[in-house]
């Protein structure tokens, strides 16, 4: 289990992160979201022990990162965002040398490296330099070299920024696959990984953490009233006039393509069959109707845009 | 123990498949060569002189004339070569970031550098035992003052590890491989010629500026004396420059 508690860590005068407190329990898929500068990187390198917080305490399974840092660091599995590997190793030989320092040896260490290769899909590619490898191989040699020795916790920052898609859906996998068996914590700003990946979002903006929930909590939350999209055929403006005519409807508005309207009621009960009745009474053809749902990237918005406002003067 | 071995290990694999480690050793020879040439030019020309001057015959010995020299030059290639070895210790670490690696595991700051700074000393030591089978030629010629060869093999491998741990300390202070080679090697010529400020110091401080001086302390060892004061000021240096490393290092948890 980590828990972090009233963290804050400044940088010369700059304040980086600022109280912040959460909890992340064990067998958890945690998705750390935020914009760029939020201090999602500082709080994983604190919980790495690469540094220290100016103020606040972390503890992995009841040990503070300040005063067990070792003990804490055999505990994770860690890939930094930049995935800095030495290029000029083998695979095999940079796995080997991963795997002594956390404390493998012999033929327990041929065969940790032998199982993070081969679930990363790395076994053809062990002999090969590094820097030969092109820049999806990097990635999974650096999330292979997290996965030695088998840890508890893995923490991935930002592990698919700057891959092609079909390497993106290729790490997800790979990251799908370990969820199940360790806690793994997940920064992004990417916001379909954290919808595809983790079971609940901590979502910082500008130091603090301002909203920490499951995916689907927070766009219920923020979602206010039901938002439903229709196609119809029929002239635009008086279909428009009509739907938002009636009662409960709090806004219409037109959509992708022409004769599609996002309709927003405000009420809590379902409008639907109103609106479908509406537009066949009218005369016109109702070709698609479906539910809107509010996607992550809006909850995201919403808050830090929310957060921006409040914070001005 | 295993953690410091593979840190030494992993840092002669690298070091060996960067083209500097091969330039400087390359360099390091054929100048050292040249030198070893160069001092047995000038014995031999001395020694068809000798023949008709008893009194410079006396004088004539291959440990004073050709190795003593030999390790004096020795050291000077060393100060150029070796912050070119250890500019890249920690520099290049911070500048591919592998050093949130390093930091990330569970490893001890202490070991990381035990083990960068071992690999190091090994690369000196390669470098100086492929300056021997010079010395093997001339014995073939003469006889040599064996003892007087690894006292002055002795003095130059502690300097070098010397000029090491200052080398890895640069080197930690930023992530411009150029930057921590231009700082070492300017530390540590002033460290080699400090000892000439003691001509226009005080006598207070002369004689410490003199105890500073690294080529006060080698000569002693080319002339095959090894006294513990040299040895100890050698060790000190090293430690000293390990130390500071390490509160460097640490220095991160502060200043972020």
């Amino acid at each position: 289990m980590i828990v972090a508690r009233e963290l804050t860590k400044y940088y010369g005068l700059k304040q980086a992160i600022q109280d912040v407190s959460f909890q992340i329990n064990r067998g958890e898929v945690v998705g750390f979201l935020g914009p760029n500068g939020a201090g999602k990187t500082t709080i994983l390198r604190i919980m790495t022990c690469f540094m220290q917080p100016t103020s606040g305490a972390m503890l992995v399974d009841n040990l503070d990162c300040r005063s067990h840092s070792l003990e804490v660091r055999k505990k994770i599995g860690f890939l930094p965002e930049t995935v800095p590997l030495y290029t000029e190793l083998s695979v095999r030989s940079f796995l080997a040398f991963a795997g002594t320092i956390k404390g493998l040896r012999g033929k327990k260490l041929a065969s940790e490296v032998d199982r993070a290769t081969s679930l990363c899909g790395l076994s053809e590619h062990r002999g090969r330099l590094i820097k030969y490898l092109s820049k999806g191989l990097k990635q999974r040699v650096g999330i292979a070299q997290a996965l030695l020795n088998n840890p508890p916790i893995l923490i991935l920052d930002e592990p698919t920024t700057g891959l092609d898609p079909a390497q993106i859906v290729e790490v997800r996998n790979i990251i799908k696959e370990l969820g199940g068996q360790r806690t793994v914590l997940l920064s992004t700003h990417i916001l379909p990984e954290v919808s595809h990946l983790c079971q609940r979002v901590i979502i910082l903006n500008q130091g603090r953490v301002i909203a920490e929930d499951t995916p689907k909590n927070l766009t219920d939350k923020l979602q206010k009233g039901l938002r439903t999209v229709l196609l119809v055929d029929g002239p635009q403006d008086q279909v428009k006039a009509r739907l938002a005519s009636i009662e409960g409807i709090s806004k219409v508005e037109t959509f992708q393509r022409e004769g599609e309207f996002v309709v927003e009621s405000t009420q809590e009960e379902n409008l639907r069959p109103l609106l479908a009745k509406t537009v066949v009474e009218a005369g016109w053809g109702l070709k698609e109707m479906k539910a809107l749902d509010l996607s992550l990237e809006e909850v995201f918005v919403h808050l830090v845009t929310e957060e921006g406002k409040e914070a001005q003067p | 123990m295993k953690g410091i071995y593979a840190v030494f290990k992993k840092e002669l694999s690298v070091t060996f498949a960067s083209p500097i480690f091969y330039a400087a050793t390359f360099i390091f020879l054929v100048v050292s060569g040249y030198f070893f040439y160069s001092n047995v030019a000038v014995f031999t020309v001395l020694s068809f002189q000798a023949r008709a001057n008893p009194f410079l015959a006396e004088k004539l010995n291959l440990s004073d004339m050709v190795v003593r020299p030999l390790f004096g030059q020795l050291s000077i290639i060393l100060l150029l070569m070796l912050p070119l070895i250890t500019m890249r210790s920690y520099a290049e670490e911070k500048k591919l970031g592998t050093i949130e690696l390093l930091f990330t595991y569970p490893i001890s700051d202490a070991a990381v550098l035990t083990g960068k700074y071992l690999a190091a000393v090994f690369i000196l030591l390669a470098m100086l035992v492929g300056t021997i089978p010079s010395l093997l030629l001339l014995e073939a010629f003469g006889n040599l003052d064996w003892g007087s060869i690894l006292s002055g093999y002795l003095g130059v491998f502690l300097m070098g590890a010397s000029f090491i741990s200052l080398g890895i300390f640069s080197s930690s202070l930023t992530e411009n491989q150029m930057v921590a080679a231009v700082l070492s090697f300017g530390a540590l010529l002033l460290f080699w010629l400090i000892g000439w400020a003691k001509l226009i110091a005080g006598p207070a401080a002369a004689p410490v500026l003199e105890h500073l001086s690294i080529i006060t302390h080698l000569d002693n060892f080319a002339k095959g004396l090894i006294d513990t004061r040299d040895a100890v000021f050698f060790l000190l240096f090293s430690l000293f420059w390990l130390f500071l490393t390490l509160r460097f290092l640490s220095s991160r948890f502060w200043r972020g």
